[in-house]
């Protein structure tokens, strides 16, 4: 059933709190997106007071994990939700944990653009690296945003636009490769900069993940390990 | 990760096992085909044009609005509605390929075929072995043993024997409601029937009494095909295998229960069953 209506329960009470629920876990969204950015901005400039506050706001977004799980909780066990409300549930509970881990990906990227800061080197790599981290940025606000508005379309888009994120992720992997072969003292530097790039390619697939749960939200069908978003939005079941 | 790799770990989605249970209604065997079935109390039409098959030896729960006629549509299946003076039904109802409307049907069979509970607890002021022993002498069992073994018999199916097996001939009336509730089923237990029609078994129980009672739904599915009409949605979803959502009369959508609960195909059963406004 498309045009998901979330409100209209009988009881005002329980639309407030699943309207309640799904705005924070678009302001969980936001933060995590802004601490991508910051952290892919600590990687560029070199800015180590920067990273640090990605650093020190990760367990902001882990505080909201744990009290968007809990009013979860409250809700299964004083609402028993069905249908369209049920999946909602679940795939908020679903999705803040990847979110959650979003925010780790970037307090990861964070640690080594601190790491980085007094790097000489790292000019030319860091183009490659800043065009992978706007890739999956845009991923990241699309997954948001296709579970803003149910969005199915956008979240089959977005899903597919993943694919493109993996195969930069893996020329980049090369690049760095050869820049290791031809200058042993680079490793130290280079491996740093692999899990840099390696933390936003991860980004990319747990918004895809994000993708995964609105098509169930929307469609009521679980299409995770299939092929089933290759060929655009799935039926109603 | 690498396209390659993502396609190698693609899997098929028929190839996943989505339920430990088969719950595809068109796999199963049918106890009872319900075909055009329209009833009118004199003027008014309470069921319009229902069309279903009921599963063999599983639960099927009935839920809707008041009035919506899912009582009348279970009262059916016994011939219950032919107390009411004013009723007339159209269309056909088959148990076991026999129509239940002919005229060659005995109806007090029927009955011992498709036994009933409804609401309220109606122990007979009987003792608890009077009760039950009731139908079976009806049908002329007048051997002490016989009576004693069957009355142990369906007192232990409807989990009351550990209960009663010490007072069996106090009167059924001192026992609590959701005893007596279970003592009506065993009751209905005893003559063997096929079909066990349930009105709202539980309504009138504490949360103890009701979880004992649907447990005890669940260990008669493996002998009875049951059929409940509730009122209580999670007690639907907790105890049945499909589901019928009715409307105004209508069968509106009928199903497996996951699907009723999880993605129902209509906009009616979903603002039902998520309490929406409709």
């Amino acid at each position: 059933m498309d045009n998901l209506n979330l409100g209209q329960h009988i009881s005002r009470r329980y639309n407030e709190e699943l309207e309640d629920v799904r705005n924070r876990v678009l302001a969980m969204g936001g933060l995590v997106e802004q601490q991508l950015l910051n952290a892919m901005a600590a990687l560029e400039n070199k800015d180590a007071s920067l990273a640090q506050q990605v650093v020190s706001n990760d367990l902001q977004v882990n505080a909201m994990e744990v009290a968007i799980d809990e009013e979860c909780n409250t809700i299964l066990a004083r609402r028993q939700p069905a249908a369209s409300d049920l999946r909602l549930v679940t795939a908020v509970i679903k999705t803040i944990t990847d979110l959650e881990r979003i925010g780790d990906e970037a307090e990861r990227i964070a640690r080594m653009a601190y790491d980085l800061a007094d790097e000489e080197r790292v000019n030319r790599l860091f183009t490659q690296i800043h065009h992978l981290g706007q890739h999956a940025r845009l991923l990241l606000r699309g997954a948001l945003d296709a579970f803003a508005h149910l969005d199915t379309e956008k979240a089959v888009a977005t899903w597919n636009e993943d694919r493109k994120v993996d195969r930069e992720y893996e020329a980049l992997l090369r690049e760095l490769m050869t820049y290791m072969m031809q200058d042993a003292d680079s490793i130290p530097f280079v491996l740093k900069t692999i899990f840099a790039a390696r933390a936003i390619e991860r980004i990319g697939d747990r918004a895809g993940n994000i993708c995964e749960y609105v098509i169930y939200l929307v469609k009521g069908k679980d299409v995770r390990h299939t092929r089933l978003l290759e060929e655009g939005v799935p039926g109603d079941d | 990760m690498s396209t390659d790799m993502k396609q190698t770990h693609g899997i098929d989605p028929d190839v996943i096992p989505r339920s430990l249970e088969s719950t595809n209604l068109s796999d199963e065997d049918h106890c009872i085909r319900v075909r055009d079935l329209n009833l009118y109390y004199g003027e008014t039409q309470a069921l319009k044009n229902i069309s279903m098959d009921i599963a063999r030896r599983r639960v099927t729960a009935f839920i809707g609005p008041s009035g919506c006629g899912k009582s009348t549509l279970l009262r059916c299946f016994n011939r219950m509605n032919d107390l009411v003076g004013s009723v007339r039904i159209e269309g056909s109802i088959e148990l076991d390929g026999e129509e239940i409307n002919a005229k060659t049907v005995q109806v007090a069979q029927l009955r011992q075929r498709v036994g009933m509970v409804f609401q309220k607890p109606n122990p007979f002021p009987k003792s608890i072995y009077e009760n039950v022993a009731y139908g079976l002498r009806l049908q002329g069992i007048k051997s002490r043993r016989t009576l004693d073994d069957i009355i142990e018999k369906a007192l232990r199916g409807a989990a009351l024997w550990d209960e009663v097996k010490d007072r069996l001939h106090d009167n059924a009336l001192g026992m609590s409601g959701g005893q007596q509730q279970r003592l009506v089923i065993a009751r209905a237990i005893a003559v063997e029937p096929e079909v066990l029609l349930l009105d709202e078994p539980a309504s009138a129980l504490d949360p103890i009494s009701t979880l004992k009672i649907e447990e005890l739904i669940d260990e008669l599915k493996d002998k009875y095909t049951i059929l409940i009409v509730t009122h209580n949605m999670q007690q639907a979803a907790r105890v049945s295998d499909y589901t019928a959502f009715m409307y105004l009369g209508k069968l509106i959508e009928y199903g497996a229960t996951n699907k009723i609960f999880t993605n129902p195909g209509e906009k009616m059963t979903e603002d039902y069953v998520t309490g929406r406004y409709g």
